[in-house]
């Protein structure tokens, strides 16, 4: 049986840490807030993006060279799976989700015989699949030091692909993310970014389709300045959603580690005052019969 | 006059949307501006200002860095990789501007892509100049 001090002690333990989780929950509901806007306003350049990208690839001319970015290398024979994590814990089940779904694709792929190779960008969803795949893991970008995540941070791994892709390291890349659904709702996501996968815009044309574009400079050209680009927005555009989901995750977490706490010190309180009036009643026992006893 | 409809997306967010009545754009083969009725072109921009004209002596100026544009007869999307309104220009950004294309004009070896910088960083002078900062 604890003692009524070690009761006191515990509880107020507890208290400190509701204290936290409360405070953490405040914080990552009002970071939610501006992860939600960032990614809500980079959603248009995402669309536009597509919207120009895939009238352009279904115009294009018959027999014309597509670049390798839109056609693929021809072979599928190495993978790379870019796997965009948190870089904190703490947030529920969103990183081990995220891991989790790229750890089965990699184990799939690995069974087909196919070369297997992973980037990981937040250092979590690393730590998680350093375990099973040490080897296979080629680079750990952080992005720790980021306050706000922009358009060079995109940039930077987008180049790092490319410059992969042309060295011929890989054929087809994978990224992995969380879709941000809503605050509760978040959704691993993967995505197959090389060779791009454009789908065919179901949208109404803006103009009719005899309308003819002219190109400036030309039509390949501005395919090959376009691709890459594409590849920047559609990875700022992960990393966003992963930075809203991760916000939206922490938040539910720390909300039912906040329930959890003022549980747990109810049931405590009841415990110590329980033990409280026990012995109370001990002493006056105590007290009357040896009064008795006289 | 006609006005025609007109969108400025950066990757950030939306910085301009409305009807105007000419824009001015700095293609990379040249500098065009656009009226309603334009005949539909899909182009790449270089660095270089956008100039908004809403109606006559009411405009605005804004500083585009890459991207591209898509023209028919009645809209135009700017789809700019990175943009700055006049009013958020400050000589400080374009100082580090030109620092940056500068560190990646050494860093390459490439003839081709160091014309291309030395042409940004030409333009960014130029915007600087054309500021009077």
């Amino acid at each position: 049986m604890a003692s009524l001090k070690d009761l006191r002690n515990r509880i107020t333990s507890v208290k400190a840490t509701q204290k936290i989780t409360k405070a953490m929950q405040m914080v990552a509901a009002a970071k939610l807030r501006r992860a939600q806007m960032a990614a809500e306003s980079a959603r248009p350049y995402a669309e536009r993006m597509a919207q120009v990208l895939g009238n352009l690839a279904s115009n294009l001319t018959p027999g014309a060279e597509t670049p390798r970015l839109l056609s693929g290398t021809g072979q599928d024979r190495t993978h790379l799976l870019v796997v965009c994590t948190a870089e904190r814990g703490l947030c529920g089940a969103f990183n081990s989700s995220i891991s989790r779904l790229a750890r089965d694709h990699a184990r799939r792929l690995m069974a087909q015989g196919k070369t297997v190779k992973i980037i990981c960008v937040g250092k979590k969803g690393y730590d998680v699949l350093r375990r099973e795949f040490r080897d296979q893991i080629v680079e750990l970008i952080e992005l720790r030091g980021v306050r706000q995540l922009g358009f060079e941070n995109a940039e930077g791994i987008a180049r790092n692909l490319l410059g992969r892709y042309d060295a011929g390291e890989f054929d087809v890349a994978t990224l992995f993310y969380s879709r941000f659904r809503s605050v509760i709702a978040q959704i691993p996501t993967a995505q197959q970014i090389i060779p791009a996968d454009i789908a065919p815009t179901d949208a109404a044309p803006a103009v009719s389709s005899d309308a003819v574009y002219e190109y400036e400079p030309g039509e390949g050209e501005i395919l090959a300045a376009l691709l890459p680009k594409n590849l920047t927005v559609q990875i700022l555009r992960a990393l966003l959603e992963n930075a809203a989901s991760e916000q939206g995750a922490r938040m539910g977490a720390m909300d039912s580690a906040t329930r959890n706490a003022g549980e747990m010190i109810k049931k405590q309180t009841l415990i110590y005052n329980r033990t409280r009036q026990a012995m109370i009643t001990k002493e006056l026992i105590e007290i009357i019969s040896g009064a008795e006893a006289l | 006059m006609a006005t025609f409809q007109f969108d400025l997306v950066g990757p950030e967010r939306i910085l301009y949307s409305g009807a105007v009545d000419a824009v001015q754009l700095p293609g990379s083969e040249g500098e065009m501006t656009v009226l309603p009725g334009h005949a539909p072109v899909l182009t790449t921009l270089k660095t270089g200002m956008l100039v908004i004209t809403e109606s006559p002596q009411k405009g605005k100026r804004v500083l585009v860095r890459g991207g591209f544009a898509e023209i028919n007869a009645t809209s135009l999307t700017v789809i700019a990789e990175r943009a700055t309104p006049l009013e958020e220009l400050t000589p400080a950004i374009i100082d580090a501007d030109i620092a940056a294309a500068e560190l990646l004009y050494d860093a390459t070896d490439d003839y081709d892509r160091k014309i291309e910088i030395e042409g940004q960083i030409a333009q960014l002078r130029e915007a600087k100049v054309a500021l009077s900062f």
